[in-house]
């Protein structure tokens, strides 16, 4: 889940409002934007770039290596099954409420096909000074700097704060891997750190998790086998008792979820947690010159 | 969105699974009226939350007498944060045992998650700790439309239960879970009469949020959350506002940077008073986000916190400080603002209100603490 500059990217919903605002922002990026999908639009041009009816129409012209939607949340699962269908391995889903009964059933369709779906509710991906797939503020060199830290956040607005401590310290960025917010989403914590463990332009990890779920928890397993230096903040220590966790979901994980449980299985596993954000980035400042 | 029992049951009516005879009453009188016709009853507090037997609200009644004076005593109660006004009055079921069947949406398996235990009729925490070895667990593939014989082939032999009974009625709830978008939808106790059948004698549901949307019809029977006044008008603006008990005023974007704001906050010896989130499509509302968050009696300072992804900040500044020259509050507020529209935001709190903002949240939430203490 790490997107590269020369990887081709379509945006599915580019003709509207936000499609066009940020499809302008990435491709000043240097984003690989290949064009565009809407069913009425078709064969069409938007910002200079074709418009497709479907994915899998854009598929038969051009190979395309990642998508994005800015699409309503009723109808993201069929955009995301077109996606799948033609064939595209990352589909980055920004959209937030969509029904979750349509999560679980684009998450086991990519899962199947190979594909794989960061979000939904994510900010999207950014590789600094190569290519960004989402909504992140890359082009701001106070936030996005080039350097060799990898970024994973659950929210893109404490992830753009992350960046911006590691660029204030005089660090930067190598990729960032917007997970998302909801409860359940494609792309896990666990494989945003396998992804980043791998990547030969990453040297260390700043992980930045929330309560609620196991994520961090199982995370944390894989980080225990990991020589790259993590640091970790989890957001949510204050928050007042949730509200929205449901009677059986909370038996299903027992006591694990809370911010206690997170910490622990994180210190656990060799990993630094920070009680601010700028606490993580002074740690891997101190860890790089180390 | 939960939904109380007698709004919950007749979903499962209408799927096929049988629930005790009942109806609602809203008055002693009434209680008392339907017990007349019905003989032996329950007499169940309808108010969208758990235990409520351990809170008084079910009782056991033989008579209409005995239905009057229960009913006007289960009225008078206060279960956690809800008032009892109106009752479910159920005609008795001769159980033989009891157990526990629920569909959820499970994070860990990305799908649904089919949950059965033969022991049954206590908190499914209870269960789960009591009788781990009593719980079967089936993660389900929702793509799939899985039929009787799996559920057939997956679920326990449970001796007692006649027929096929257990696996259509399981295959049922599956169907209903789909139909209704539950995120839960939970049958506690689920009983088998003496009788031979099988009756779902309490049921839960929560509607998926997400979903309401395209479920408007069934939204309108349940239960919405219980919210304060000034929750209550954030909501209509589709902005996220909690009251805390603390006394620094939180406004920040998006649920993560809201949290962090609310622990940085207490890692330098603060208190939150509130805090409101203004993200995703709602950042355009900073001038009603700013009278939110002031309304609240208490509040001695005030933390703005912007980090603008998606959200930009010029707009949110922008609606914040026309809010502020019009309000002129004299409380002491600290920006800090970062990413999308910066420059500009940071250039308009400098000229419209001859503040800077602090380069790092850190100290930004060091001064609103101090200033508060």
């Amino acid at each position: 889940m790490i997107i590269r500059g020369n990887e081709s990217v379509l945006v599915q919903g580019i003709t509207g409002k936000q499609g066009t605002f940020w499809s302008g922002h990435m491709r000043d990026y240097g984003t690989n934007i290949i064009g565009g999908v809407n069913p009425k639009k078709a064969g069409t041009q938007h910002m200079d770039l074709p418009v497709w009816g479907t994915a899998v129409d854009a598929a038969k012209e051009q190979a395309i290596d990642a998508s994005i939607l800015f699409i309503p949340p009723l109808g993201v699962k069929a955009a995301v099954l077109d996606a799948v269908e033609a064939g595209i391995r990352k589909i980055v889903v920004l959209t937030e409420h969509i029904p979750v009964q349509d999560v679980m059933y684009f998450v086991a369709a990519a899962d199947e096909a190979g594909a794989k779906i960061i979000g939904p509710n994510t900010a999207g991906l950014v590789t600094t000074g190569e290519s960004m797939v989402g909504f992140m503020p890359a082009f701001n060199e106070r936030i996005f700097k080039k350097g060799s830290v990898g970024v994973i956040s659950r929210s893109g607005s404490l992830g753009t704060l992350i960046c911006l401590n590691l660029v204030q310290e005089g660090l930067g960025i190598s990729s960032f891997v917007g997970i998302g917010g909801d409860p359940i989403i494609g792309t896990t914590t666990r494989d945003a750190l396998e992804a980043l463990d791998r990547d030969a332009d990453t040297t260390a990890i700043a992980l930045i998790g929330e309560i609620g779920g196991t994520m961090e928890e199982e995370a944390s397993e894989y980080a225990q086998t990991m020589t790259k230096p993590i640091a970790c903040f989890i957001a949510g220590s204050a928050a007042p008792a949730g509200k929205k966790m449901g009677h059986a979901g909370a038996i299903v994980m027992g006591s694990r979820g809370s911010f206690a449980s997170k910490k622990s299985a994180l210190e656990a596993a060799g990993v630094s947690v920070e009680a601010t954000p700028s606490g993580v980035a002074r740690f891997l400042k101190e860890a790089s010159a180390s | 969105m939960n939904f109380e029992e007698h709004a919950a049951k007749p979903l499962l009516r209408a799927a096929g699974i049988e629930t005790p005879k009942g109806e609602i009453a809203r008055s002693a009188n009434a209680a008392a009226q339907v017990v007349e016709s019905f003989g032996a009853a329950v007499v169940k507090a309808q108010v969208p939350t758990g235990k409520r037997g351990k809170a008084g609200g079910i009782a056991l009644v033989s008579s209409p007498q005995e239905a009057q004076s229960e009913a006007a005593r289960i009225l008078q109660l206060q279960i956690g944060d809800h008032e009892v006004s109106s009752l479910l009055i159920e005609e008795q079921v001769g159980i033989e045992k009891e157990y526990y069947l629920a569909i959820l949406n499970d994070s860990a398996s990305k799908g649904p998650l089919l949950l059965f235990s033969s022991e049954g009729g206590m908190d499914i925490e209870e269960i789960a700790e009591a009788h781990p070895q009593a719980l079967t667990r089936i993660e389900l593939d929702i793509r799939s439309e899985p039929d009787l014989a799996f559920f057939k082939d997956r679920l326990p032999d449970v001796a007692e239960i006649g027929g096929d009974q257990l696996a259509e009625l399981a295959h049922k709830l599956y169907g209903c879970y789909q139909t209704i978008d539950a995120e839960l939808l939970e049958i506690n106790p689920l009983v088998l009469t003496t009788k031979g059948s099988l009756m779902a004698l309490d049921c839960k549901y929560t509607l998926d949020d997400s979903a309401i949307k395209r479920q408007p019809d069934l939204a309108e029977q349940g239960t919405p959350d219980k919210l304060t006044e000034l929750e209550e008008k954030a909501k209509a603006l589709n902005l996220k506002y909690i009251e805390l008990d603390g006394n620094v005023g939180v406004l920040a974007n998006g649920a993560g940077l809201t949290m962090t704001s609310m622990d940085a906050i207490r890692h330098y010896g603060g208190e939150p008073a509130n805090f409101l989130e203004i993200g995703g499509e709602s950042y355009r509302y900073g001038k009603e986000a700013l009278e939110l968050v002031l309304s609240k009696p208490g509040v001695k300072s005030l933390l703005v916190n912007f980090c603008g992804a998606f959200a930009r900040t010029d707009v949110m500044t922008e609606g914040l400080i026309e809010a502020w020259e019009t309000l002129k509050p004299e409380v002491p507020v600290f920006f800090t603002i970062h990413g999308t529209g910066e420059d500009e935001a940071i250039d308009m709190v400098r000229t419209r209100l001859g503040l800077d903002s602090y380069d790092v949240m850190d100290d930004a939430v060091k001064a609103a603490v101090e200033a508060a203490s």
